[in-house]
């Protein structure tokens, strides 16, 4: 904005006058989640989650848990893809994500082996989605190759595509792409990076 | 890319300066529902706002439009400028800014809109007139017209 030199006296009263407190946007920013949620209006909240393999950013519309995602993935990244595929009506809003936040808590705290959560898999289509609608097959503390997922949805020379389509996982941990492994026996790639995908293996190994 | 960013992103943003143009336009009791009631109505029309738009002067015109409304219920009326004190003890600076915030309440509404709209949320005077109706040249003289009174109850020089 350009404001003649003679007025900044005005604009540096008025910065002074009404500046919020913190305290004071947190609790306006709750209530218009709440107001939002009962509105119908928030198609997409999320939160953050501390875990044993770093940050996560955990996300849900209405049908279910629609992204888990590392901070390798960056964040703004990730919303703006949100965004862009789900709907820009994205708010921070951690109430919706309790039971996906309790449940991921639990599976690092070797309390839990299955997810029991609706899952939206909106970010996912074609034959990525059909891999992904496997992989659940496969059990906690087990692992199969890319191939043999490959031969499982009955496309036995799309291996590759196998790959992709775990890089691509909307729902890392809950969709169980870290038991996918190399026909070597080498772990593999991993959307949470080599080293997250082995600690994962080694938590259900233990 | 012309990709639409993420309403969180409008509601860090934006979200302070339009609980302080609430605060300045109507007095910090009706500011939280203004605030609220913006904020909901913005996310609703969010997904049809074109991605160039001015993020902060569309938010201000709903703002603006909730303003209006709840003025209009309250039957609330702008106090005459001859009746305020031309002079403010002006003893700390708190206790200044208390008085700055007392005196933009005081002004008559056309002043009030164009001092906060201008000065406070920082919008050109060409978006200030698409808010509050009427030219540009009259938004700038009711922010002039303004700034004037407050500077006289101020007691400050320019």
């Amino acid at each position: 904005m350009t404001v003649p030199n003679h007025d900044k006296d005005i604009v540096r009263l008025l910065a002074s006058t009404g500046a919020p407190t913190a305290a004071e946007l947190a609790e306006l920013r709750a209530r218009l989640t709440d107001r939002a949620e009962e509105a119908g209006l928030l198609d997409v909240a999320y939160r953050m989650l501390d875990t044993a393999v770093g940050t996560l950013l955990i996300a849900a519309t209405r049908a279910g848990l629609v992204r888990v995602a590392y901070e390798r993935e960056g964040l703004d990244r990730v919303l703006e893809t949100l965004a862009a595929k789900v709907s820009p009506r994205i708010l921070a809003a951690p109430r919706r994500l309790d039971t996906a936040a309790r449940q991921l808590d639990e599976y690092f705290a070797h309390q839990r082996r299955h997810f029991d959560l609706p899952v939206d898999l909106a970010l996912a289509s074609g034959f990525r989605r059909q891999v992904l609608t496997y992989l659940p097959a496969i059990d906690y503390g087990q692992t199969a190759s890319y191939a043999s997922v490959a031969a499982a949805v009955n496309n036995p020379k799309a291996v590759r595509a196998v790959g992709s389509a775990c890089a691509t996982n909307p729902l890392p941990l809950v969709i169980p792409c870290h038991r996918v492994v190399r026909s070597d026996g080498g772990t593999g790639e991993y959307v949470g990076g080599a080293d997250a995908k082995r600690r994962l293996l080694d938590l259900e190994a233990a | 890319m012309n990709a639409k960013q993420p309403f969180e992103e409008v509601l860090s943003d934006y979200g302070p300066t339009v609980l302080r143009v609430c605060r300045a336009v109507l007095g910090a009791v009706d500011a939280d529902d203004a605030w609220s009631i913006t904020f909901l109505s913005a996310l609703q029309a969010y997904p049809k706002l074109p991605a160039d738009a001015n993020i902060e002067a569309w938010l201000v015109t709903i703002a603006h439009r909730k303003a209006i409304d709840i003025l209009r219920r309250a039957g609330r009326q702008a106090i005459p400028m001859a009746e305020l004190p031309t002079r403010a003890s002006t003893e700390r600076a708190d206790r200044r800014d208390l008085d700055l915030a007392g005196s933009v309440a005081n002004l008559p509404d056309k002043q009030r809109f164009a001092v906060v709209y201008h000065y406070l949320a920082g919008l050109p005077y060409v978006e200030v007139a698409a808010i509050v109706g009427g030219t540009e040249a009259a938004a700038r003289r009711a922010a002039a017209d303004g700034v004037a009174a407050l500077r006289k109850i101020k007691g400050m020089t320019s």
